[in-house]
């Protein structure tokens, strides 16, 4: 019973926090200081048409860094773990059958979700979007690819070639920028081009696609990682 | 007006969604139901004009992660089978 009361009491005690920080009045009339100056001179500095992207990988461009490096080990931990005993599989693993429907599908579906996860990060500074949002639509292609056949297994060598490279060439573009422009991650180096065509904004597309690059093969690593947990030993 | 009338209507469906993940005996309704969540979510943030967060939201949260969920659930079964 008091715990009951201790429950509705915390729920009442965050609605209010909510209501009083947030109100239902809709969203800020003015946009604070950092938020101003992003909005005010971010296409000029930067070139970027999708100003989201302006932030997320020049000017918080170390924070992405961060966050890639995290995914990174995200995903070499769970395949530590999840080493499969891949020689003493002798016999065929036994799967249940997929349904025709899925895997006629897959054949056709998955290489159009292959191909918008690319658009998707390539057009990342024009259209909504970019790196991490391409990378994840490119992994759940994979994932798609591999519910249809449950016995295909994903080349982890291929996987980590062009996760190690892009990661590589992440930093690199970003020491270019300290050395060649202003600052880590600089967009400059390269010529900002026409404002809103496919080749502007600097060094963001390319920075962008190895973004995707990463994320996508690190999420496929994961998810690819636990398909074969279900091989083993049924 | 219209777009406020749908986000209310989102908003429930989203509570109701979780309640169901939470309180459903079911592993796989509530993992669905956790899945759905986060799809209602993604509708949400498009709402409030967030296309980016949507995008990954719906590749992440209802796409990746309910798979990665299904396949442990399946592992752990199948452990359970075999210690039965």
């Amino acid at each position: 019973m008091l715990k009951k009361i201790f429950t509705a009491a915390v729920i009442v005690a965050f609605a209010i926090i909510l209501l009083k920080g947030y109100g239902f009045s809709g969203p800020d009339q003015q946009l604070n200081e950092v938020a101003e100056r992003y909005a005010e001179k971010g296409p000029e500095e930067v070139g970027a048409a999708n100003l989201v992207t302006a932030v997320i990988v020049t000017y918080r461009g170390l924070d992405t860094l961060g966050e890639v490096t995290i995914l990174f080990l995200t995903a070499s931990i769970i395949g530590f773990f999840l080493k499969t005993r891949r020689e003493d599989l002798t016999a065929p693993p036994q799967v249940r059958k997929t349904s025709e429907i899925l895997s006629t599908a897959s054949r056709i579906i998955s290489p159009i979700i292959f191909l918008f996860g690319a658009y998707v990060f390539i057009n990342g500074h024009l259209t909504p979007g970019g790196g991490f949002q391409g990378g994840a639509i490119v992994a759940s292609g994979l994932v798609l690819m591999l519910l249809a056949n449950p016995l295909k297994t994903v080349n982890h060598k291929i996987i980590s070639v062009v996760e190690s490279i892009s990661g590589i060439s992440f930093v690199l573009l970003g020491v270019l920028g300290l050395v060649l422009a202003a600052g880590f991650l600089d967009n400059a180096f390269i010529g900002p081009g026409r404002f809103g065509s496919l080749i502007s904004a600097g060094a963001i597309p390319i920075i962008y696609i190895f973004i995707g690059l990463k994320v996508g093969s690190e999420l496929s690593g994961i998810v690819s990682n636990l398909q074969e947990t279900q091989k083993e030993e049924i | 007006m219209i777009i406020k009338i749908i986000a209310i209507i989102i908003g429930l469906a989203i509570l109701l969604m979780a309640l169901i993940a939470v309180y459903n005996k079911k592993l796989i309704v509530a993992i669905v139901a956790a899945g759905v969540v986060s799809l209602f979510a993604s509708v949400m943030y498009l709402l409030l004009s967030a296309p980016d967060v949507a995008m990954t939201e719906a590749a992440i949260g209802s796409g990746l992660s309910t798979i990665i969920f299904f396949y442990v659930v399946n592992k752990i079964r199948k452990n359970r089978k075999d210690h039965a």
